[in-house]
């Protein structure tokens, strides 16, 4: 069985078998090396935000300026900040943050992202058209500077950073999509529904977007990590998350400042943001990997 | 001819189809005209590029983006040319069926065959689930698939060619359509599948009354499957009639060449295929007389001034070709062979 599939590309088979995964999906999977270090990374990230949400070692938020800046030691497994504030659980803490961003910006550029790619592969003419050059336009704004316009008119914090970021991520799915799309429409089993008497409507959702699907899960995880790291950018930029909430981007922003005197306090929120980035990033490189018998060699 | 309406069931006039193509507007389909009975059979032949799909595509309504149509087109003498979307949809797979070539690319991979035919039953009859289900397993078991019942929920990648191209049929008469178009169904399968295919087709077809429109390039295939036949080369029509009217006395120089480059079984060892010398003219630049002119043996300079009428050569044949007096001064056909 898993010959034939091999010996077959065609996409669609692959979207299916996401559906009904498998045994073979998952050996394969098992054995794809990114697929494997990727997953492993983003469920540490995940475990640490759902960790943080039942037991953190200290509270992120209560100040201790007695204890501020203090080495590893067994109290403070990775030291404290400049407020005295308990490093492992600011990055617990932070792993919330970073995640409810990515989840919500991605949720935003997704729905939005996706409706107006099918539309637009659907509808082709001038409302393609119309829908592709409106997000070139949005396109040609980079998440940070929208995110500054953003604040600028209702003030800094999450819910700004979050709304930037998602629309700064709608362009990029509406390409993705209409691409994906504009290719099922061209196949013949589109043109034998549409022989069976179906609307353009129940094409889209009966044949267009079942078989894009392993497409648009593959950039959605892309997409995370690079929510992500605007999150962190943001926030460094003291328009993300606003304090006292921890946040990765803001670790790094305090620890700017005593770079000489504690350097460390700028590593660890670095070394988390790389490996949520990194994991997530591999993951989407493992998925499409396996979504794609053609890519199927073992790495 | 079960039918005796007067008013037949599928009537075309005159229909012109402009494509947009790449390389500029290209007139598809020019001046073409039939009618179609209720319980007919009617055989559209001709190669690659002559415009038997688009042909096709326009009675389904199906024809590409910036197609623009001429003439009219008429189902039980309802106009259907410019009908709206919607109206067109309740039209689709309920009155007019279509089977495709690619039986390995016409049916949805991610969804089970089961759902694929009672999809139309369900929009179209109103059935519930578990009734569509119960005619898709009837319908599939008609169309010759094994063990139906226990295969309603398989995909169709794990059928072959063969029993995929039996589940579109099956989709195609769920909601017993007056009419099908078959556009080279048994085109992309194995010739030991060829046969069944078009026995099966046969066969449903007389059983429920329907009329067919068969597209073929295969003489074979036509001669076998229809009762009349239409010969199509660069766009339009050039010989029409019964089939065995159309096989005993072929008309058009074109239809003559075809007859002729089709390989002999007996033949003697080393005798080569006849071939018709030239290539299709492209649609973007048709001539604007004889589409064949350039190919044609006994060529006139007339041919190419204009499109040459069809001239009636017989009870119901007719042939667009002004030199039949020379072309059909010596019989060709199936008994001169």
């Amino acid at each position: 069985m898993s010959a034939q599939f091999a010996a077959q590309a065609d996409p669609p088979v692959i979207a299916e078998r996401l559906r009904r995964p498998e045994k073979g999906f998952w050996r394969r999977a098992l054995r794809h090396r990114s697929f494997v270090v990727g997953s492993a990374l983003s469920l540490l990230v995940l475990l640490a935000a759902s960790l943080s949400m039942v037991w953190t070692p200290w509270s992120a938020y209560d100040i201790d300026i007695a204890a501020k800046l203090q080495p590893p030691s067994e109290a403070h497994w990775l030291g404290t900040d400049s407020f005295g504030r308990d490093i492992v659980s600011l990055l617990l803490v932070g792993a919330r943050s970073t995640i409810l961003v990515g989840i919500i910006a991605v949720g935003i550029g997704l729905t939005f992202g996706v409706c107006l790619g099918l539309i637009a592969a659907a509808r082709r003419g001038w409302i393609e058209e119309l829908i592709m050059r409106m997000s070139d336009f949005t396109f040609a704004f980079p998440a940070v500077l929208s995110a500054i316009m953003l604040a600028a008119v209702v003030g800094p914090g999450m819910v700004t950073s979050i709304t930037a970021i998602g629309i700064f991520q709608i362009p990029i799915f509406v390409r993705v999509t209409r691409g994906s799309a504009n290719a099922i429409w061209a196949r013949e089993f589109v043109l034998a529904a549409c022989a069976s008497g179906k609307g353009a409507l129940r094409i889209t959702i009966e044949h267009v977007l079942p078989n894009i699907l392993s497409v648009l899960i593959v950039q959605a995880t892309i997409q995370f990590a690079l929510a992500i790291l605007a999150e962190a950018a943001l926030s460094y930029l003291g328009l993300g998350t606003q304090p006292p909430q921890p946040s990765w981007g803001r670790m790094l922003n305090d620890a700017q400042t005593l770079l000489f005197q504690s350097p460390l306090l700028a590593v660890y929120p670095g070394l988390a943001i790389a490996t949520a980035v990194l994991g997530l990033n591999l993951l989407g490189d493992g998925l499409r990997d396996l979504f794609d018998p053609r890519l199927s060699r073992e790495r | 001819m079960s039918g005796s309406a007067n008013v037949p069931l599928i009537e075309v006039e005159n229909l012109g189809v402009r494509l947009n193509t790449s390389r500029g507007p290209a007139q598809a389909i020019r001046e073409v005209s039939f009618s179609l009975g209720r319980g007919e059979t009617l055989g559209l032949v001709g190669e690659s590029g002559c415009g038997k799909s688009v042909t096709a595509l326009a009675l389904m309504g199906l024809l590409p983006e910036g197609a623009t149509l001429t003439g009219s087109i008429r189902l039980d003498g309802r106009e259907l040319m410019g009908l709206s979307e919607a109206d067109y949809c309740k039209l689709r797979g309920n009155r007019i069926s279509m089977i495709f070539q690619e039986p390995m690319t016409a049916l949805n991979p991610m969804h089970t065959i089961g759902r694929q035919v009672a999809e139309p039953l369900r929009r179209h009859k109103g059935l519930s689930a578990a009734a569509a289900r119960k005619e898709a397993i009837a319908l599939l078991d008609r169309v010759g698939l094994p063990d139906a019942a226990k295969r309603v929920g398989a995909y169709p990648h794990q059928f072959s060619g063969g029993q995929r191209q039996r589940i579109t049929i099956a989709i195609a008469l769920a909601c017993e359509p007056d009419v099908l178009i078959a556009d080279e169904p048994t085109t992309a399968l194995d010739v030991t599948i060829q046969g069944q295919i078009l026995d099966l087709i046969a066969d449903l077809v007389a059983e429920r009354g329907m009329s067919m429109m068969l597209i073929s390039h295969d003489l074979g295939v036509i001669a076998e499957n229809v009762r009349r036949m239409m010969v199509m080369y660069g766009g339009t029509v050039v010989e029409s009639g019964a089939t065995e009217e159309v096989f005993t006395r072929m008309g058009h120089p074109y239809t003559q060449g075809l007859f002729r480059a089709r390989p002999r079984l007996g033949a003697r060892k080393g005798t080569r295929l006849k071939t018709i010398a030239g290539t299709v003219p492209e649609l973007a630049d048709l001539p604007a007389g004889c589409a064949f002119a350039e190919r044609c043996a006994i060529v006139e300079s007339r041919c190419r001034a204009a499109l040459p009428i069809a001239v009636a050569v017989g009870t119901g044949h007719r042939v667009r070709c002004l030199r039949t007096d020379v072309s059909m001064a010596r019989p060709i056909g199936i008994l001169d062979s």
